[in-house]
């Protein structure tokens, strides 16, 4: 009932032309938080106007000729086939219109290009299927996937989206950024060509492999902002969404030092219950393995080679070590992964996807020597 | 059909089909094409070729104006490297010359051939910037585990427009081996 | 060459006897209609591909379809409908219509013309066979963009030899479009008196032969990126993938065009016809298709605003491209004032081509919006653009090509189609294709990017309603596929006279002719021209 109601009311929007919005029912582009956003929501408006004026112009001339000059009312045709003055008037004024949406045009184009005076750099870099974020200044750096209540839903047949918060626009670790800073953005990708766009920031720009562009944004309201990526990069475009949040600078300053706090501090390399390594190494899965080898272990036929009852996953644990350390030319390296995540990961992957092999490994067993990562 | 107007058909279709093989040709003059408009900074963004190694001539240094520039590294497709520049960013004068240092390793048990490719934000640095010593000119060979460290001298040179105040030179290591073992 | 083009000799003779007549055949009415009913097929699997879409966006998660098969069905749809369905479809109206409309027998190249349908089939076909490979059907969106592109599995070489025999068959249909122009009006038919749609067509086919070969060369420099070591667009070996954009695009623009010029040529036929009057400022539509096919060619950045230019470049492409809505609104402005002051009546072509009107400038206004650089940093991959183009193609150059069915139908066939379900099949078209497109405008200014297989909740109802929409245009076209196959076996059993439309032979050569018109359109060249359309 509810549902139907807000449907009415979009459709009576809709009739209205796009007027204001409920804040769920967004018709209309979304002025966002920055003044760059605002400003391009006003040049929006002021060309959709334009094209709201000039519609009815033309349709109504037009609709008024099919009603009046129809051979069923009896009309007569005129047989005049052009008109200097007419078609002359009708290209100029076209011209003159375009002439004033250029220039605001331009001025918007100048502002948001303008990347210089920043009062810090933020590197995005794009991967098939997540994001990772570093900051410049400090050595804060993480990746940020989709969330798990998300992933989990959009790999199993029949699940309900509804019941997830904001399904596939959540992710484990959101960016931080303080508010009424002049943040600049250097964008690049380690695979394929992706795109970064947070509506509320006004802007959207590609990160391509190689190359590093830019982009900045000063957000004047504190909040959570949301977005995705907006160029088709292969299986999972669709599931690796952007959360931006804002924080006065207080608030941003406690978490940064609390962010570089937590990178700093080693792994803690205790003993689990085999409960909790199943549950962490659901995590560890979830983030690093699911986008190939699916969420029930099966694999993609032809492509993906499966993981229930591979002879790598349920052979000895120190080949399977070994084997995601150095990946293989179709499967990137994991060494990325620290001594704990390894052991929770390979627990799972060993005693959960249709495979039982029995055992529980710690993180000690799996730590290395070296492992400095 | 008369015998005239098939000769003056094959006429025209022949001149048609060599614009047609000349505009593919043209789809290939674009590649060099697009270059010579990145020189202009027109469509496009720097390319790795216009990094050229310069030699080293003094400039006066202009001591009124600071430049920050910020160093970041990535490794393409989780290329297996440890890669870094050992300062995160460096504050120079237009006209001094700077030596960075880049610490690279080879993780794999592997030689490795990879390769660097620069790129500017903004684009058009890449004008102002002259790089001396650079591991980015040519492709880099790594032996089993080996780790380098690899400098990169430069400066910018005082023709700088004002406006720039930061500037970020980004490196992407890819991994060629399996490219220069096929080739 | 002089195989191809020998001369032909078929003046005293008619068609072969079963099957090999279609096999075999060069003639431009026979040719005509195999691409006609090739392009109908085709519609009706990059359709089927559609539905596909539209059913795994019904709701939100993941029902029907693997993300990775749903990125083949968006890229297929759009390969197969581009160039197995819109273009062979007005190559055929162009060789079933051109020799009639200017006065000759046949097509000049009669023989390239036999190829160049079939070597379209063999493309198409190939393309095709890639849905059954390992690795599946292309999925990084008709574009191709390296480096995506070149992640696809065993069929990314067929796919690109696929574009190859696709590019040669428009190459060679283009080419034989010129020559029948240049060379076999009849002596009375000057340019400046030509119809619209073959104006239209001829600029067309100019553009054919200039973009074209660029695909080729591009798709061409992506086989050798991948099996040959070379690095047009790897940044490993000094390339840049941005590279490959600007190359399709200087293609790809042109290439939308292609597709838009002749619906502007047929709405221009039609229009006069159905409103008792002569176009309103026919050589001003001569230079405004002339002046959008050159501009087509200096714009193509503006596919590519968010790809990080230079601010000169996003200048540039943005004055440039905002240009284009000059010639375009001069053309819209001449088909009102071409109803203006008629005497109009609306059976089912006239309906499908106001429509048109109606709807392309629609998408018009949406490709206006998104030529100011800084608003379409918002638009851009989203659902909004999806809007915009559709709304250039589907109510614009498909339904001109359903208004082409029904205009031209009896005089192909001789029988008059079932005007009922004909107007029917308009309204219907007409309703649900809004239905289908107009919510996707909001999906996308709310933040909806497109080619992703499931969606966050707040997009869902606008979803299901595009769905919806999209379910009743489909099951629509079964309506026209009804009224084609009825027509052609005797429709209403009306005998239609030779001008069929009140007073069409004051408008164009085919009129004169009878219906259906003798295999051989012209034996010898007519002598006096209609001008009603100048």
């Amino acid at each position: 009932m509810k549902k139907t109601k807000q449907l009415s009311a979009g459709l009576t929007l809709m009739a209205f032309g796009l007027g204001t919005a409920q804040a769920e029912y967004t018709l209309n582009l979304m002025k966002g938080v920055t003044k760059v956003s605002n400003d391009i929501y006003d040049l929006h408006m002021l060309i959709l106007w334009i094209c709201v004026f000039i519609g009815i112009g033309v349709f109504g001339t037009m609709f008024y000729s099919i009603y009046h000059h129809r051979k069923s009312r009896g009309h007569k045709a005129a047989q005049f086939h052009e008109n200097t003055t007419v078609e002359i008037m009708w290209t100029i004024i076209p011209t003159l219109i375009l002439i004033g949406m250029a220039i605001p045009a331009t001025k918007a184009m100048i502002e948001l290009d303008d990347v210089q005076e920043s009062d810090m750099t933020i590197q995005i870099t794009g991967k098939q299927w997540y994001w990772d974020y570093k900051y410049l200044g400090n050595d804060i750096q993480f990746e940020s996937h989709l969330d798990e209540a998300s992933e989990k839903v959009h790999r199993t047949a029949g699940a309900n989206p509804h019941s997830v918060p904001h399904y596939l626009l959540n992710v484990d670790k959101p960016l931080v950024i303080p508010v009424n800073k002049k943040i600049r953005f250097v964008l690049t990708s380690a695979d394929v060509i992706h795109s970064w766009w947070v509506p509320d920031l006004g802007w959207k720009k590609d990160a391509n492999p190689g190359f590093i562009n830019e982009a900045w944004t000063s957000v004047d309201k504190a909040g959570t902002y949301r977005g995705q990526c907006t160029e088709l990069c292969g299986r999972d475009h669709g599931f690796m969404p952007i959360v931006v949040i804002a924080m006065e600078q207080p608030e941003y300053d406690a978490w940064v030092e609390k962010t570089l706090a937590q990178q700093k501090q080693k792994p803690d390399l205790s003993d689990q219950s085999s409960g909790d390594l199943m549950a962490h190494g659901e995590s560890v899965y979830l983030k690093n393995c699911v986008a190939c080898h699916q969420i029930n272990g099966a694999g993609i036929p032809g492509l993906v080679p499966a993981l229930t009852g591979s002879a790598i996953a349920t052979g000895k644990w120190e080949s399977l070590d070994g084997f995601l350390r150095a990946g293989t030319a179709k499967m990137p390296s994991f060494a990325k992964l620290n001594a704990k995540e390894f052991a929770e990961l390979m627990t799972y992957v060993r005693n959960n996807l249709g495979n039982k092999v029995g055992d529980t490994l710690q993180p000690k067993q799996t730590a290395l020597p070296d492992d400095d990562d | 059909m008369s015998k005239d107007v098939a000769n003056k058909n094959i006429k025209l279709a022949r001149t048609l089909l060599l614009v047609a093989v000349a505009m593919f040709g043209f789809g290939y003059a674009l590649v060099p094409l697009y270059d010579v408009l990145c020189e202009w900074k027109w469509i496009e963004r720097d390319r790795p070729d216009d990094i050229k190694k310069v030699p080293e001539v003094a400039y006066q240094i202009d001591r009124n104006r600071e430049v920050t520039v910020e160093f970041m590294t990535t490794l393409n497709e989780s290329t297996p490297m440890k890669f870094r520049a050992e300062k995160k960013q460096l504050k120079v004068h237009p006209g001094e010359y700077h030596t960075v240092n880049f610490y690279a390793e080879n993780k794999t048990d592997n030689a490795m051939v990879a390769r660097a490719i620069p790129s500017f934000s903004p684009a058009v640095i890449s004008r102002y910037f002259e790089k001396i010593e650079c591991f980015c000119f040519s492709e880099q060979t790594f032996k089993a585990k080996e780790a380098k460290i690899m400098p990169m001298r430069f400066v910018i040179n005082p023709a700088l427009p004002e406006q720039y105040k930061t500037i970020t030179l980004s490196y992407t290591f890819f991994d060629n081996t399996e490219k220069s073992v096929k080739k | 060459m002089s195989a191809v083009v020998a001369e032909h000799d078929h003046h005293d003779h008619g068609p072969a006897k079963g099957l090999l007549r279609w096999i075999i055949t060069t003639n431009h009415k026979d040719i005509g209609t195999l691409y006609l009913l090739f392009a109908l097929a085709m519609f009706f699997v990059g359709g089927a591909m559609a539905m596909v879409i539209r059913a795994e966006l019904f709701e939100p998660g993941l029902q029907f379809v693997d993300p990775a098969f749903f990125n083949s069905m968006t890229t297929m749809h759009a390969l197969v409908m581009v160039f197995g369905a819109v273009m062979p479809a007005f190559v055929g109206l162009a060789n079933w219509m051109i020799p009639m409309m200017i006065g000759a027998p046949d097509m000049a190249l009669p023989r390239m013309n036999n190829m160049s349908f079939w070597l379209l089939v063999a493309g198409v076909l190939l393309l095709a066979s890639t849905l059954l490979m390992e690795g599946g059907a292309p999925a990084s969106g008709w574009t191709l963009y390296p480096p995506l592109v070149l992640q696809t599995g065993k069929a990314l070489p067929f796919a690109i030899f696929s574009v190859h025999l696709l590019g040669i068959s428009s190459i060679m249909g283009a080419i034989n479009i010129i020559a029948t122009i240049f060379n076999m009006r009849a002596p009375a038919m000057t340019l400046m008196k030509m119809p619209m749609f073959v104006w239209t067509w001829l600029i067309t086919a100019f553009l054919l032969i200039a973009i074209m070969p660029v695909f080729a060369g591009a798709v061409t420099m992506l086989l050798t990126d991948k099996f040959f070591q070379t690095s047009f667009f790897d940044a490993a070996g000094g390339g840049d993938p941005v590279l490959y954009q600007h190359i399709f695009w200087f293609f790809g623009h042109p290439e939308v065009y292609v597709m838009i010029l002749p619906t502007f040529g047929v709405a221009s036929t039609i229009i006069p016809v159905f409103a008792r009057k002569p176009l309103f400022g026919y050589s001003s539509m001569v230079y405004a298709t002339a002046a959008i096919a050159f501009l087509s060619f200096i714009v193509w950045a503006h596919h590519m605003f968010t790809v990080g230019m230079p601010i000169a470049g996003e200048l540039y492409f943005m004055y440039a491209t905002m240009l284009i809505a000059i010639p375009t609104g001069v053309k819209v402005f001449n088909w009102t004032a071409t109803m203006w002051k008629g005497s109009m009546t609306f059976e089912t072509p006239m309906l499908f081509s106001i429509a048109f009107v109606v709807l392309f400038t629609m998408g018009g206004f949406t490709g206006l919006m998104m030529s100011i650089a800084p608003v379409d940093f918002q638009y851009h991959d989203t659902y909004f653009i999806v809007a915009h183009f559709h709304y250039t193609l589907v109510p614009a150059s498909v339904f001109i090509l359903m208004a082409a069915g029904y205009f031209w139908l009896p005089k192909w066939t001789g029988h008059m189609y079932n005007e009922r379900i004909g107007q029917l099949h308009f309204w219907l078209s007409a309703i649900s294709v809004n239905i289908l497109f107009f919510p996707q405008h909001f999906l996308g200014l709310a933040g909806m990017p497109r080619r992703i297989p499931d969606y966050a909740i707040q997009f869902a109802d606008w979803n299901m309603i595009s769905s919806i929409g999209g379910f009743i245009f489909g099951a629509s076209q079964l309506l026209f596929l009804y009224i084609v196959v009825d027509t052609i076996r005797g429709g209403t059993g009306e005998k239609v006279t030779d001008e069929v439309w009140e007073d069409a032979s004051k408008h164009s050569l085919e009129w004169t002719l009878s219906s259906p018109p003798p295999y051989h359109s012209f034996t010898t060249p007519p002598t006096s021209i209609p001008t009603e359309h100048i």
